[in-house]
C-alpha cells in the first residue's frame, strides 16, 4: 500500500463527518498496522473485493461512537441498541463509498457493513495483508480508520 | 404523496423520512432490502421511491430492473454510496430518474426530490 491509497480514505472520512455529523476531522500521520493490534471498542467493518481486495475499519472508543451515533440520527443509543450498530455500519459504508468511488479505473465492489462492540477486541484481516491506521480526531472524540488491502496488478481499466 | 424507502440501514431511513417530512410528505413505507420492497409496492402504490444499491437478498439495481419489468413508471430515486459514473450510468439505463451520492445534506436530496418530480410532471 502506498500513500496514494490511503488519500482516498483520508478524504472520504472527512467528508462523511463533515456532512453527515457538522465535524471537522484532524487526520494524524497513517502508521503501519502491527497484527494483531486491538481496535477500540466498537468497530464498523467493510470488505472489499474486485481489483482491490480488502477490508476497511472504523473503529472508536465507546463515548465516541456514541456521540458519533447520536449526531448521525439525532437520538440517544446505547452502543447494545441494534440501531447503534446500523448507525456505525452505514458511517462505515459511506466512508467507503466514498473512497472507492476515488479509485478510478479499477472495478471494486464493497460489501455491507458488519459492526463488533466489545472492548479489546481484534478484527484479523486476510494473512499477509498490509495494513495503515489512520488516526482522526474531531470535537467528540478520538478514533481511527483502519485500511488493509491487496492491489491487484492486471487490475481492468473502466 | 406516498413515498417508499428501500434501504437496509434504518438510520438511512430515518434520515431520509426526517428530510421527506420537512417537505411536507408523510405518508411513507419502509423497505428493507429489493425483496421487501416487491412485496410492498403492490399493495402500497408508491409514487415515488428512494433506493439504496447495496442491500442483502435484493440489491437496489435488481429490484429497479424488476420493477420496471413489471411496467411501473414510477419515478426512482437511486441513494447510495455508489459514486462512480459507471455505476449512474448503469443505474439510469435500469431504469432510475435520478440519482444521489451518499453523504448528502437534506439540501441536496429534498433538491433531487422536487428535481425528479417536477421533470417528470413536465414530461
Amino acid at each position: 500500500m502506498d500513500s496514494s491509497s490511503i488519500t482516498p480514505f483520508v478524504q472520504s472520512t472527512s467528508n462523511v463527518f463533515e456532512m453527515m455529523l457538522q465535524l471537522p476531522v484532524t487526520v494524524g500521520k497513517p502508521e503501519l498496522k502491527k497484527e494483531p493490534e486491538p481496535a477500540h471498542d466498537v468497530s464498523g467493518i467493510i470488505g472489499l473485493s474486485g481489483d482491490i481486495e480488502g477490508l476497511v475499519v472504523v473503529s472508536f472508543p465507546t463515548s465516541t461512537a456514541e456521540r458519533a451515533v447520536s449526531l448521525f440520527t439525532g437520538e440517544t443509543l446505547e452502543a447494545t441498541n441494534p440501531d447503534f450498530a446500523d448507525a456505525i455500519g452505514e458511517l462505515v459504508n459511506m466512508i467507503s463509498g466514498g473512497a472507492k468511488a476515488q479509485f478510478e479505473g479499477k472495478s471494486i465492489q464493497i460489501s455491507v457493513p458488519s459492526v463488533v462492540v466489545g472492548t479489546g477486541h481484534t478484527v484479523f484481516g486476510k494473512k499477509d495483508m498490509k495494513g495503515v491506521t489512520i488516526p482522526c480526531s474531531c470535537d467528540i472524540g478520538e478514533f481511527s480508520v483502519e485500511v488493509s488491502m491487496v492491489e491487484w496488478v492486471n487490475a481492468t481499466a473502466a | 404523496m406516498k413515498v417508499m424507502l428501500v434501504d437496509d440501514s434504518k438510520t438511512m431511513r430515518n434520515i431520509q423520512k426526517g428530510i421527506l417530512a420537512q417537505l411536507g410528505y408523510s405518508e411513507i413505507e419502509e423497505a428493507a432490502d429489493g425483496l421487501d420492497a416487491l412485496s410492498k409496492v403492490g399493495a402500497f402504490q408508491p409514487e415515488l421511491l428512494l433506493v439504496d444499491w447495496n442491500m442483502p437478498n435484493m440489491d437496489g439495481l435488481t429490484f429497479v430492473k424488476k420493477y420496471r419489468e413489471q411496467g411501473h413508471k414510477t419515478p426512482i430515486i437511486m441513494v447510495t454510496t455508489e459514486a462512480e459514473k459507471s455505476r449512474v450510468v448503469e443505474a439510469i439505463k435500469a431504469g432510475v430518474n435520478n440519482y444521489v451520492v451518499k453523504p448528502f445534506t437534506p439540501d441536496v436530496l429534498g433538491g433531487r426530490i422536487k428535481e425528479t418530480l417536477e421533470r417528470v410532471q413536465a414530461a
